[in-house]
């Protein structure tokens, strides 16, 4: 412990001189990331921590790795609930630790501790690669990593005010007077809102000599508002994108401005129609298309899941085998591009570097309607080399925390929209017998990510050009190939919108991405309404 | 019936990394004694989680990662006034904790007035329990390593060796604590255990699934699951489409453990009383008394009998709760704020939970059935509306038509648009109840008219 005590004892100085703030903001001194020091974020990493991460890395070499890397993670989270006029969780949490991965004989070992100490590090390094060794005997084909040039440099996300340092009176008073505005909607009876907060500092050494530390911040509001009729009740929750942001993202979207407006959309739900079901011109606003990229582009070019390597678990995928898809499968009309990226600012994929050290990229994943490429790892790019000529890895490796291995997650994967000026009006004015769906409901996927049904927040019904009303207990459900293929209209670049999430799903055991997706609104021809308000 | 591993049958160390597994009762609350020592608040409580695990995971017939954590998190939650928050950390030394605890009461102070907070609780009472499983704990890399190889052997002696078998094998072991500044402490060890396996035949058309989880790896026989999830993706080969519309089901325990725990979510009193759930009474109140559900069915929590931990994060006990008896809403969830104000004593959740069921096994309900569909597993379900719990799911790695007493086809799996309530409503027979987790006994159930919405073409 005596180590780790003067690691902390180190990082306090540094942190003296990190957190010098405008007198008067009464927050205590955030306890700053260890990883980091007084040149963090400008000049590299901690001389502490490179000590520490050279003893993980040594060790696991002595253990007989052949590759290892060493990744420190110090997570600051603030979670702050309302509901009406009352606070309903103020929290604040905090975890640092260090996972050590080895590659022994071609086999995977990972081990994570708490304790920074040089021995606990070490020791942490020998059980990866006593892990990995174990492994080696259900192991039938070595795993091998693609290069990549080494790097020591830092990184930190652009950002204007740290959320995490932002007094929590402002942040409770910018809640309670959304809510107030919206218990002002008659039919009102409930609202909660809340706010997700994050700042993650992480530093990365492997034995190839990369030695990177990146901070990076996340701001997630959320705002619900429910309407009490007689013998009913209908919600609404407005889409507020989560973002790799500073605080000005959430004083930005003016939630005490326009939650009455939101409010009332709950309120008008309660006399809406509900929906005849049929066949009808789908329009998806980017606030609930984005998630449905996210399920049905997203998830199926994932490169381990197409392998298999998924199946017990999130599942499988269409576009698979490799070498049959790739530039032969269609996706969609021949206008439309799909991108992967790790760049897009305000993006909650957006890195300097992954999580094995291979810079943030953009690439293609369809072009021109065909699908070209898929997500990649290091260990995984090889897999399809042959097929794409590709032999470095797209960047995709991500750990949700220091105590989870990283493996491929999904970058932001995001629909391009049309060059020329086509607004969500035009393509309104265009559709005869339309459904537009805002916001995102509920959604449903199945494994190889074929079938799926997804609902909005708030449902229009369109004729003749025209929004004529809102309609509820409406879903679309549709197939995959057939619903891209049917898209025949998609606005231009002032409707691009970035939405996102902080819980994607997937692994054994369980780990969560947070990815966002770009759109334009897009219209689809003749896609399958259905009716979900049943009764038994 | 507990299992304890020979001393002599362990190879090496169980882990090179942290100390022993559970961290002891003393240990724990010498942790909690320290952060209290640092409270200046009206009132503090201290949440202790600790613990190790273990995993394996394997995919195409092989081991893709194995990894070893272990960490330890305080929570601190302060009073001040009415003012409440809390803070996290797992830096435990006296400067972490003394920060963490300076923190959760900034928080506080700073915080608006609560007024539905509830003050901390005094000592308290808790039934022993028995959760703690050495063979678990003791789960070494090696051992999950052999048990993966085992899964993947038998799967392929039993199906070919064409199938490809992925996997995970998870134990976990730890103690969790609760300590409040007014005298109360509480202390709970537990291993839980999980093996999955799925199957999938080189054909790229069947796929098969079987899963079990155990507070005691002893319980856990790895070669039976790959067995059964190669004979399921042998028997699901080759799917044919029917046409969606409502059919009789047999949902297998664990389909059952996917939709029937839904209803928990659902159990909220306040909801009910405040009009937004399914158990509001039309023009106020709740439902409780009332029949919702077939008179077979029996639905309830209970930390004994379930092995589950006998408190909540507040430290008050979780005792048996009977949600559902003989078809009629005995309990809904009453938090303390709303169990006092209401007047009725509190219902926490958490304690397990079991439905009961009757004595058949799911071969003698096939084989006493006409025509139905047989469902191995759930998957992706989501709410469509709360006001009747209804969900949108898929089914998967096994879908099956039974004809006259026996599986005829293997079917193209379905999207299904369903209640767990309108299910319990439909029974035509139950099984016998088998564990679907460490803390979790469901029964299969048959029932009538259940909804298949469209075909996935999802294999």
């Amino acid at each position: 412990m005596k180590d780790r005590r003067e690691f902390l004892k180190l990082s306090a100085a540094a942190l003296v001189a990190a957190c010098a703030r405008p007198p008067g903001v009464d927050v205590l001194p955030a306890p700053r990331t260890a990883p980091s020091g007084a040149t963090f974020g400008g000049g590299g990493t901690d001389a502490s921590v490179r000590d520490l991460a050279n003893i993980g890395l040594q060790a696991a070499r002595d253990a007989g790795a052949s590759y290892a890397d060493v990744r420190f993670g110090r997570y600051r989270r603030q979670s702050i609930g309302t509901r009406e006029r009352q606070v309903t969780n103020v929290s604040d949490s905090e975890s640092f630790g260090v996972g050590i991965r080895a590659l022994v004989n071609g086999s995977w070992g990972f081990a994570a501790t708490s304790d920074l100490g040089r021995e606990s590090i070490a020791r942490t390094a020998q059980e990866a690669a006593r892990i990995a060794r174990a492994a080696r005997a259900a192991q039938r084909r070595p795993v091998e990593l693609a290069p990549v040039q080494p790097v020591v440099a830092s990184w930190r996300q652009p950002i204007e005010i740290d959320p995490l340092e932002v007094p929590i009176e402002e942040k409770v008073s910018l809640l309670f007077a959304a809510n107030d505005a919206a218990l002002r909607v008659p039919r009102i009876r409930y609202v909660s809102s809340g706010l997700q907060l994050l700042r993650e500092e992480k530093t990365l050494a492997t034995t190839d000599g990369t030695l990177v530390t990146q901070t990076f911040y996340r701001v997630g509001p959320s705002f619900n508002a429910t309407a009490i009729g007689d013998g009913d009740f209908q919600s609404y929750s407005e889409e507020l994108a989560p973002r790799g942001s500073g605080w000005e993202y959430v004083t930005g979207l003016d939630m005490p401005g326009n939650a009455e407006r939101w409010a009332s959309i709950a309120a008008e739900k309660l006399t809406a129609r509900s929906v005849d079901v049929g066949r009808y011109d789908l329009i998806l606003d980017p606030t609930n298309l984005w998630l449905t990229i996210h399920e049905s582009i997203g998830h199926p070019t994932e490169l381990d899941r197409a392998m298999g390597y998924e199946a017990n678990f999130a599942g499988t995928s269409f576009l698979a085998p490799p070498d049959r898809v790739l530039n032969n499968f269609r996706y969609g009309p021949d206008w439309m591009q799909v991108k992967g990226d790790r760049t897009q600012p305000q993006s909650l994929a957006r890195v300097a570097w992954d999580d094995e050290g291979v810079p943030a990229q953009e690439w293609d994943i369809v072009r021109n309607g065909m699908f070209v490429d898929y997500q990649t790892t290091r260990e995984q790019v090889g897999w399809i080399a042959d097929v794409t000529g590709r032999r470095q890895s797209h960047g995709c490796s991500f750990a949700d925390s220091w105590s989870s291995v990283q493996f491929q997650r999904m970058p932001n994967v995001s629909l391009m929209p049309a060059e020329r000026a086509v607004s969500l009006d035009d393509i309104i004015a265009d559709t005869q017998r339309g459904i537009m769906f805002r916001n995102r409901g509920s959604w449903s996927i199945d494994h190889q990510r074929y079938n799926f049904q997804f609902s909005g927040q708030a449902v229009y019904e369109i004729r003749n050009g025209r929004i004529t009303g809102m309609v509820r207990d409406a879903a679309y459900q549709a197939n995959t190939p057939e619903f891209w293929n049917s898209m025949d209209m998609i606005g231009g670049p002032d409707t691009y919108w970035l939405g996102g999430s902080f819980g994607d799903g997937k692994g054994e055991p369980g780990q969560s991405n947070s990815v966002s997706h770009g759109c334009p609104p897009s219209r689809f021809r003749q896609v399958n309404i259905i009716n979900t308000g049943r009764q038994g | 019936m507990r299992h304890e591993m020979p001393i002599a049958e362990r190879r090496g160390p169980k882990r090179l990394i942290e100390t022993d597994v559970p961290r002891s009762r003393e240990e724990l609350e010498a942790i909690a004694r320290r952060a209290l020592s640092f409270a200046t608040a009206d009132e503090t409580r201290i949440n202790i989680g600790s613990g190790w695990e273990g995993n394996t995971r394997f995919a195409v017939s092989e081991i893709t990662t194995s990894g070893g954590v272990t960490d330890l998190t305080v929570t601190v939650t302060s009073t001040v006034g009415r003012r409440q928050a809390s803070a996290t950390t797992n830096l435990t030394d006296d400067a972490g904790l003394r920060r963490t605890v300076e923190l959760s009461e900034r928080l506080a102070r700073l915080s608006p007035e609560d007024p539905e907070l509830v003050a901390e609780l005094g000592p308290q009472q808790y039934p022993d329990v028995d959760a703690f499983a050495r063979a678990t704990a003791d789960l070494s890399p090696e051992a999950r390593a052999t048990a993966a190889q085992r899964v993947i052997e038998a799967a392929h002696a039993q199906g070919g060796a064409g199938l490809e078998i992925s996997g995970f094998l998870s134990a976990n072991a730890g103690a969790s604590a609760v300590a409040t500044s007014k005298g109360l402490f509480a202390y709970h060890p537990q291993t839980s255990t999980g093996l999955s396996a799925t199957a999938r035949t080189d054909d790229g058309t069947g796929s098969g699934w079987a899963a079990t989880g155990s507070r005691d790896w002893s319980d856990v026989d790895a070669a039976a699951l790959g067995r059964r999830a190669a004979e399921k993706a042998v028997a699901s080969r080759n799917p044919q489409a029917i046409e969606p519309g409502r059919y009789t089901v047999i949902l297998e325990p664990n389909a059952v453990a996917s939709l029937v725990p839904l209803l928990m979510g659902s159990f909220n009193a306040r909801s009910a009383d405040e009009g937004r759930s399914a158990f509001a009474k039309p023009g106020g109140g709740n439902r409780i008394g009332e029949k919702i559900a077939d008179e077979r069915v029996t639905l309830y929590s209970d930390p004994v009998e379930l092995r589950a931990q006998p408190f909540a994060n507040d430290g008050a006990p979780t005792g048996r709760v009977v949600w559902i008896g003989n078809g009629v809403l005995r309990s809904l969830n009453y938090d303390r704020y709303w169990a006092e104000r209401q007047g009725v004593p509190r219902t926490p959740a958490g304690g397990g939970l079991k439905m009961n069921g009757g004595t058949s096994s799911l071969d003698e309900i096939i084989a006493g059935t006409q025509r139905a569909i047989l469902v191995t597993r759930l998957w992706y379900i989501r709410s469509l509306d709360q006001r009747t719990v209804l969900v949108t799911g898929l089914t998967r790695d096994g879908t099956f038509l039974v004809e006259n007493g026996r599986i005829t086809r293997s079917l193209k799996n379905f999207r299904w648009n369903d209640s767990p309530l309108f299910l319990l409503n439909k029974i035509e027979e139950l099984g016998w109840p088998q564990p679907t987790g460490a803390s979790q006994v469901m029964p299969a159930i048959k029932a009538r008219d259940f909804e298949f919405a469209s075909i996935s073409d999802a294999v």
